[in-house]
């Protein structure tokens, strides 16, 4: 039976009907044609869906979209604030933290959670956080530098 | 001092970065159209069979199906990468060779529908005899996979240089081994997809593909659709990565085309993971026996190769795969005299192709792991063995190679310099070791005019600058190269560039990302265009300079003398002039550029110059081994890179790390485990796909050499180095442990039974 689900995504909510065996991914993609969020794998192996839920890094794959009701859902295209980039984001082109760019988005809201849980990680704490996200093109040691250099950038700004 | 590069050879961010840290970036997935129908395809349960008949009336019945297909509904006109090798058809006609391969499919008004669909095709089969071991299915009397190829070959060479009996009978030294070197799948982050649309009035049919390849995309879909080619486009949207995965044609492309056409609607196919694993394509598996002579001290004389390539059900790229993995065994080492036998063989199991290295990998295993193995033997220093060994530039290459630059023996005294060879290799305590390896790698292919690039600059009244280039940019930052190109050439901030690639509708003639030969091929020609733009903008300001148009430069967004760069004339302005002039404008520069040699070749048949030039590298590893679990820690990698001169340091040093991490997994973790042609472990959980706690310190040293073909004299950079991280880390692997691996990836169970073998040794 679909039902009517209030979905928060990005600070706006929307009324949505969804299956119950819909994911959140899904509804994501398709209902409200956010694309920055990647299908890698359908199966929370790739972190590639990775979004914010009250603030913490989930994959969106796994999720029903039924079970995000009521909460607050971040994806990449949220992240900028008003036209300025995320320092993630800006840390990410600046040191080449990206090459195709299908894991990118991803990987940045992972690096989101990342530096909110603890704004002066180690390197290796990075390491261990994003080990979740897959990426082939990078051998992500230009991911951890831009992460690390986020923090470093953020710390800055406040 | 005006300098004398300022766009190339920096360390800029991708042109693209900022859709891609946004999640504005395009996928092919990613796009949609009103009325989009979902595809999905049926495929083979059995490893061998017949089909006797399908029968789709139920799953055309089903409520939301728009069309179903099979094998029988398609012209007979069978596809491949390479020319001479077509063996495939988008859908099976009368037999499956592999679990997975393409017998029928659907589309429908969604995915759930589709995947019902499927589900409700009857197919009967016969099933055959099937053959999973290269060496199994090369013997008289093993299963036929295709009619017609006899002993499952189906592409076979045996190719001499010098005299190798001769070369053994001088040697003082001389070894036998076996090496294998498993399946590894390219696992892009981005899964397959392509959509395709009609156009009812025009009779044009659109594909956007996930391809690294548009239009040898579009020659493909040409000849299997049967209409012309003038009406295919393909458009290549951003592409999540390819590694030589995605210069195939696959079912999904001609499927979503077929049913645009039949349904004038738009249609979408997006492979699953596991179909990404499966049906796509992987590295060749490879089983190799090597024989080497060597002087004694260390020079080698001779070497005899025998190779047996797994090629799974169909070809792909098999001669052209088989033909490198021959010919750049005498690169980076002066190879006098070499005797190879290789051979394709058709198993009943998925499907080998180009990938990162493209054959060369699987043969340099071998060779450098061998090297190491004689220099025990022998009691020689293996550094010192690659490096009296090194090919230079301008030595004769048996196979006909011209060498313009080689930075090779730089590179190995580099990396070894790095990693701390002479304080190390063979001192370190117990579970600790180093390692090297060497490789060389082409900088595309030359002599083909399909094997040719274009590109278009256009420069308009407010002095943007576009650039129209096929291209293929996967993730490599092909785009960025060119634009820095052409900046450079024209004196302006890359922000003054724009980049429109990769559409065959609109973008001039490319052959795609393969062979590393993009930033010389499509860079060469955009250069080129971009001097022409320049020449008619110089030959029209020369008189406001007081100069002759051949001593004018354009630098730093000014058109001056050179060397006096205060009297100028800045480039929006110079722009303007023209204009007031009343010549034409745009101004437009056009160029098409193919690599130009004397003795040009495929390999093929006769031995010649491959590519316009070659790259060269060494790795060096050093790793940790844990006796208790067998697991092996890679501590650091030191990647010592000739690729000429870099147009951007930071991209360069992006492809080395990448694939050194590629080269570690291939070497510790990744496997295509198949049992009687079933994978067993198509999903990254149960795959070994490196993740970032693995990725040991990395050090990328920069062997510069100035290659005389290269724009700004760049050479390959993105492949190369995945040719021998593997062999570095096992061999030292065995300075860590004393034991020798000669079967890929070594994994833990591997490192335990070994070292609990040397145990029972001993005690006996």
């Amino acid at each position: 039976m679909k039902q009517v689900i209030a979905l928060t995504v990005n600070g706006d909510t929307y009324d949505l009907l969804v299956s119950p065996n819909q994911t959140l991914l899904e509804v994501l993609r398709e209902k409200l044609g956010l694309m920055g969020t990647k299908r890698g794998c359908d199966l929370g192996a790739c972190g590639a869906c990775t979004v914010l839920m009250d603030g913490e890094a989930v994959l969106s794959c796994l999720l029903l979209a039924v079970d995000a009701a009521g909460k607050e859902i971040v994806t990449i295209e949220g992240l900028a604030e008003e036209g300025e980039l995320h320092p993630l984001q800006k840390s990410f082109i600046e040191h080449g933290g990206l090459q195709c760019g299908f894991c990118t988005p991803g990987l940045i809201m992972t690096a989101k959670a990342v530096l909110d849980e603890d704004p002066h990680p180690t390197e290796e704490s990075v390491k261990r956080k994003i080990a979740g996200n897959l990426c082939r093109c990078t051998g992500y040691k230009k991911v951890t530098e831009a992460i690390m250099s986020a923090a470093d950038r953020m710390e800055g700004r406040e | 001092m005006e300098k004398e590069l300022n766009v190339v050879g920096q360390r800029l961010p991708m042109v693209d970065a900022a859709a891609k840290v946004t999640g504005a970036a395009q996928f092919a997935d990613d796009l949609m159209f009103p009325g989009m129908l979902y595809g999905k395809i049926l495929r083979s349960p059995f490893p061998q069979a017949k089909i006797l008949n399908v029968d789709v009336s139920k799953a055309a019945r089903l409520p939301g199906v728009k069309g179903v297909m099979t094998g029988q509904d398609i012209p007979d006109r069978q596809y491949g990468i390479v020319p001479k090798a077509h063996d495939e058809y988008a859908l099976a006609k009368d037999k499956v060779r592999y679990i997975g391969d393409e017998v029928a499919a659907v589309c429908a008004i969604d995915l759930e529908i589709a995947e019902e669909a499927v589900d409700l095709i009857e197919v009967e089969y016969e099933e055959l005899p099937a053959v999973f071991d290269p060496r199994e299915a090369i013997k008289e009397g093993a299963p036929i996979i295709h009619e017609g190829v006899a002993n499952n070959t189906s592409f076979a060479i045996r190719k001499e240089f010098g005299d190798v009996e001769k070369g053994f009978a001088e040697s003082d030294l001389v070894s036998e081994d076996t090496f294998y070197s498993q399946p590894v799948n390219h696992a892009p982050m981005e899964p397959h997809a392509a959509v395709g649309q009609y156009d009812q009035l025009t009779g044009q049919v659109t594909v956007w593909s996930s391809t690294q390849i548009p239009f040898f995309l579009r020659r493909n879909l040409s000849a299997t659709l049967k209409i012309p080619e003038s009406k295919v486009r393909v458009i290549k949207p951003k592409v999540g990565g390819g590694f030589g995965q995605k210069i195939d044609m696959y079912a999904k492309d001609f499927c979503a085309a077929w049913f645009a056409r039949k349904t004038g609607r738009p249609v979408k196919f997006v492979y699953e993971r596991d179909e990404v694993f499966i049906v796509t394509r992987q590295r060749h598996p490879m089983y190799l026996t090597v024989k080497t002579g060597m002087t004694k001290d260390g020079k080698i004389l001779a070497q005899k190769f025998l190779a047996h390539a797994d090629g799974g059900g169909y070809n792909s790229t098999a001669p052209t795969m088989i033909a490198l993995s021959c010919f750049f065994l005498m690169v980076p080492y002066h190879v006098p005299n070499l005797l190879y036998e290789g051979y394709h063989v058709y198993t009943n199991k998925p499907v080998g192709g180009a990938m990162r290295g493209h054959g060369i990998p699987q043969a340099r295993f071998a060779v450098e792991r061998q090297l190491d193995l004689m220099s025990e033997r022998f009691h020689l220093d293996s550094a010192e063995v690659r490096f009296k060994n090194s090919i230079k530039a301008g030595e004769p290459h048996p196979g006909g190679f011209v060498i313009n630059s080689c930075g090779f023996a730089e590179s190995v005294q580099e990396a070894a310099k790095a990693i701390g060879w002479k304080e190390k290799r063979g001192k370190l305590p117990f579970g600790r070791g180093v390692g090297l390896g060497g490789a060389s790698f082409p900088s595309g292919v030359t002599n083909m005019s399909h094997i040719s690039s274009g590109a278009v600059v256009q420069v308009g009244r407010d002095a943007g600058i576009n650039v129209l280039s096929g291209a293929a940019d996967i993730g490599q930052g092909a785009e960025t190269v060119i634009a820095q190109i052409v900046a450079e050439e024209l004196g302006v901030s890359i922000d003054n560039i724009r980049v429109t690639a990769a559409d065959t509708g609109t973008t001039p003639l490319d052959p795609g990302t393969f062979g590393s030969g993009v930033t010389v091929r499509a860079g060469n020609a955009a250069r080129i265009a971009a001097q022409s733009v320049k020449s008619k903008l110089f030959e029209c300001i020369a008189d406001e300079l007081e100069a002759n148009p051949l001593d004018l430069v354009a630098k730093e967004g000014k058109i001056f003398v050179k060397g006096s760069p205060e009297i100028n004339i800045p480039f929006p302005k110079a722009l303007k002039i023209y204009q007031y002039r009343d010549l034409p404008m745009p101004i437009v520069g056009r160029a098409s550029w193919m690599a130009d040699t004397k003795e040009p070749t495929t390999l093929f048949k006769e031995p010649g110059n491959f590519s316009p030039s070659y790259s060269f590298m060494t790795q060096a590893a050093e790793v940790e081994v844990d006796t208790t679990t067998g697991k092996v820690k890679v501590i650091k990698m030191v990647t010592a890179h000739d690729c000429g001169r870099p147009i951007n340091p930071m991209l360069v040093e992006g492809q080395l790390e990448g694939s050194i991490c590629g080269g570690m997994g291939q070497a510790l973790y990744e496997d295509v485990i198949v049992e009687e042609g079933q994978v067993m472990n198509p999903q990254f959980v149960d795959y070994g796909f490196p993740t970032a706690l693995e990725v040991p310190e990395m050090d990328t040293v920069d062997i510069e050499t100035d290659d005389p073909v290269g724009p700004f004299g760049a050479k390959e950079a993105g492949e190369g180095t995945q040719l021998s991280p593997a062999p570095a880390i096992v061999n030292a692997i065995y300075d860590a442990i004393g034991v020798n691996f000669n079967e890929l990836p070594v994994t833990p169970e591997k490192i335990l039974k070994a070292l609990e073998d040397r145990k029972k040794e001993q005690k006996a």
